[in-house]
């Protein structure tokens, strides 16, 4: 049953995010990969990581994706022609795509997922408590340095698309 | 005339929080639910006609039972929709009223034209034509709005007559008829 | 009694339990259509519809032998019980039309994502409760999970989608605005509304506690033995629960805050491309996120199951056995429970409604001033001062 559903999800998740990139539809595509987020919180329910996969359905699929959309919806995307790639383009793609491969191989062969005990996994997943702790002690700077990230972005955006007409007299 | 510029008071913070109009607003809403409704329930409950009221024009008959229209067709020509159409006809000599000489032998009132003016009410001379009470015309195809004769009676009555102005004709004539024979 | 019920196999029992809270939402979320237009009509002096009645002859002969009874059937005729029936059968029945510009995919699947979280929210609210054999409280509820209202959250932020999918995919220049209205409209207060609820899990959960996200557990916090066990949280949190209500208000769509269909400058807003059933889908949805948006403020602000403040459903059930010895049976305590769950939720029903005839609607760009200028630096300033305070309060 379990491996059943295990298969199911995984099929759902492997196939919407194949359909996030091959489709032409900007509101097609934002809505795969709403899909794709629900199979993983499916997965997430299976290993009883309840806290982890209704977070994820709350700040991703409930905000992220919507934001998407309304932004698709705002521009009013239309297809349009597609780009040639150019040399750039495909050499930081590789760089990337070879990173991730790198980043994933190591994972795996470090045996990382393995040290840690199956059992306290599953309670962090499961229980508020303790995720929350994990949350506060181990991951506290990890958590920060993200959350940095993010508003850096999010200042950047500002900074970018925001025009400062006051600052003429400044300069 | 001088403008008064009036200063428009600055909002005090309860009211900038829209809080306090709420809470009367819906004070006022509750106060309305629980009054009674103001709805007439039309079919089983129907409204008070004032006096005057110009509904569906209808013929009336006198006191006496006489049609009081003597089909003079000022209402067919003061009508400014064209509703009314009459075709005049005699009273037979050996009829009571044949001393009035005339009256419709075909009425019609167009419901689909007619404005409820009143005009033909105001320019009958006889008082024979009233707009009375009746404020619903229905009906499934245009002939069934077309008011004939016997439906302008039927929907008219009687209405009472201070003058019986006929009677009074008619009394007259035989006074002279009589008074002559005397003479 | 019921033994052969709980002997039932597990997978059998859920998806009993599951059809009969669908098929009960569904005639609740349809009835509250019929209590909005009676209050309306209360609300504008007029009796509301008042008059349909079945006929005895032919297939609606069953209703119309119902609608003859002397009393019920006057009552029933009164309240539009029968309307709502002619309704109901009106939208399953009557031609739905796909307009020629829509995206046809889209277009059909908005209507039927809105009912996804609309019907799967309720199975993570807590209706009632009753003493099992252990005289243990139990909760009743399709799913009583730890994270109870994160799943609510999660589920009913999905709402979201079904406007916006409706609104572009009827491709037409107003259903697109109020499905842009909505999702703007709907994100914003989402935040505000989730941070007026933090408080309440600070103080429930307190140091040394299982850490919890349940409904059941907010209840069970509000009915403990003294004074400050027994207060409501909308008494020691009024901020917390003002701003909880303006955000359902606003998540629900409904009046002051109903931007996405405001019918005076989007004509039908995301729906108006929509008729029959596939637009009575949208309105059930609605009305259900309504009944679960109430049901959650009741658990989370007015002490759920309890009859009154300091006054807790256990103690009823135990001075009413007294005089009744059956209330104490699961059954009838579970029974109770929902009673007076559910009035609360009625009574708050009745409020969206009576403040949708009263409130004029806001202007979109105040409601956005609202949500962001307003209501969500008030959330955090509350969360922030309720967070030093309960921290004083365990600490001492």
């Amino acid at each position: 049953m379990s491996d059943l559903l295990f298969h199911l999800f995984a099929l759902l998740v492997v196939a919407c995010a194949l359909g996030v990139v091959f489709n032409k539809n900007a509101v097609a595509s934002a809505l795969c990969f709403l899909l794709s987020l629900v199979g993983v919180a499916g997965l997430f329910v299976l290993l009883d990581a309840f806290l982890l996969a209704v977070l994820l359905v709350l700040v991703y699929a409930g905000a992220v994706v919507a934001l998407f959309l309304f932004i698709i919806m705002l521009l009013d995307m239309q297809g349009g022609d597609r780009k040639r790639f150019t040399k750039s383009t495909i050499l930081s793609s590789t760089v990337a795509a070879g990173l991730l491969v790198t980043g994933l191989v190591s994972f795996a062969t470090h045996g990382l997922v393995e040290t840690a005990d199956p059992a306290t996994v599953k309670i962090v997943g499961s229980s508020l408590r303790a995720y929350a702790e994990q949350l506060f002690t181990v991951y506290l700077l990890p958590v920060q340095i993200v959350g940095f990230l993010l508003l850096i972005a999010m200042l950047g955006v500002i900074v970018l698309s925001k025009k400062f007409e006051g600052l003429e007299d400044v300069k | 005339m001088a403008v008064v510029t009036v200063e428009r008071k600055p909002l005090s913070f309860l009211e900038r929080t829209y809080l306090p109009n709420i809470a009367a607003g819906l004070a006022t809403t509750f106060k309305r639910m629980v009054q009674p409704a103001e709805t007439l329930e039309y079919p089983e409950q129907r409204p008070a006609i004032p006096a005057g009221y110009r509904g569906v024009p209808t013929l009336v008959y006198d006191p006496n039972g006489r049609e009081k229209c003597v089909s003079c067709q000022l209402c067919e020509f003061v009508c400014p929709p064209k509703a009314i159409r009459i075709t005049p006809g005699e009273i037979a000599h050996d009829d009571a009223n044949a001393h009035v000489e005339k009256r419709p032998e075909e009425f019609k009132i167009d419901m689909l034209r007619c404005i409820y003016c009143g005009l033909c009410q105001e320019v009958c001379p006889e008082e024979a034509i009233w707009l009375q009470n009746q404020y619903s015309m229905t009906g499934y195809t245009r002939e069934e709005m077309v008011n004939d004769k016997k439906r302008l009676y039927e929907l008219g009555g009687t209405l009472p007559d201070a003058h019986h102005k006929w009677d009074k004709k008619k009394a007259a004539e035989e006074a002279a008829a009589h008074g002559g024979a005397h003479h | 009694m019921f033994d052969f019920y709980f002997e039932l196999p597990l997978l059998l029992r859920l998806l009993l339990q599951g059809t009969v809270v669908i098929l009960a939402l569904f005639p609740l979320a349809a009835a509250c259509s019929m209590a909005e237009r009676k209050i309306s009509a209360w609300i504008q002096g007029r009796p509301g519809p008042n008059r349909t009645k079945p006929p005895i002859a032919g297939f609606l002969a069953p209703l119309g032998l119902v609608a003859s009874i002397p009393v019920l059937g006057t009552l029933l005729q009164k309240f539009g019980i029968f309307q709502l029936a002619a309704d109901g059968g009106k939208f399953t029945f009557k031609e739905d039309p796909v307009p020629g510009h829509v995206n046809k995919f889209y277009f059909i699947l908005a209507p039927i994502a809105s009912m996804i979280p609309a019907l799967s929210t309720v199975a993570f609210v807590p209706f009632g409760a009753y003493f099992n054999a252990a005289d243990e409280l139990v909760p009743v509820a399709l799913a009583h999970v730890d994270v109870g209202l994160l799943a609510v959250f999660a589920l009913g932020s999905l709402g979201v989608y079904s406007l916006i999918l409706a609104g572009w995919a009827s491709n037409s220049k107003y259903p697109f605005l109020g499905g842009v209205r909505a999702s703007a409209q709907l994100i914003s207060y989402e935040l505000s509304m989730t941070l007026s609820v933090l408080p309440v899990f600070l103080w429930v959960n307190a140091p040394g506690g299982q850490g919890t996200l349940s409904l059941f557990d907010v209840v069970q916090s509000q009915s403990q033995p003294g004074f400050w066990g027994g207060t409501w949280y909308v008494m020691t949190m009024p901020v917390s629960a003002f701003i909880f209500l303006i955000a359902l208000f606003a998540e629900t769509n409904r009046q002051p805050f109903d931007m996405p269909e405001s019918e005076a400058d989007l004509v039908g807003g995301f729906h108006t491309e929509y008729g029959a059933f596939k637009w009575s889908l949208f309105f059930v949805a609605e009305y259900a996120h309504m009944i679960v948006g109430s049901g959650i403020f009741c658990l989370l602000f007015l002490g759920g199951w309890n009859p009154l403040p300091w006054v807790s459903l256990a103690d009823t059930i135990h001075a009413l056995a007294h005089i009744l010895p059956c209330v104490a049976t699961p059954l009838f305590m579970a029974l109770i429970a929902i009673g007076i769950f559910l009035g609360k939720v009625g009574f708050f029903i009745f409020f969206f409604m009576w403040v949708r005839w009263t409130l004029p609607r806001f202007r979109y760009d105040q409601v956005m001033t609202l949500g962001w200028k307003k209501l969500l630096p008030l959330s955090i300033a509350n969360l922030i001062v309720y967070a030093l305070g309960i921290a004083w309060l365990q600490t001492r």
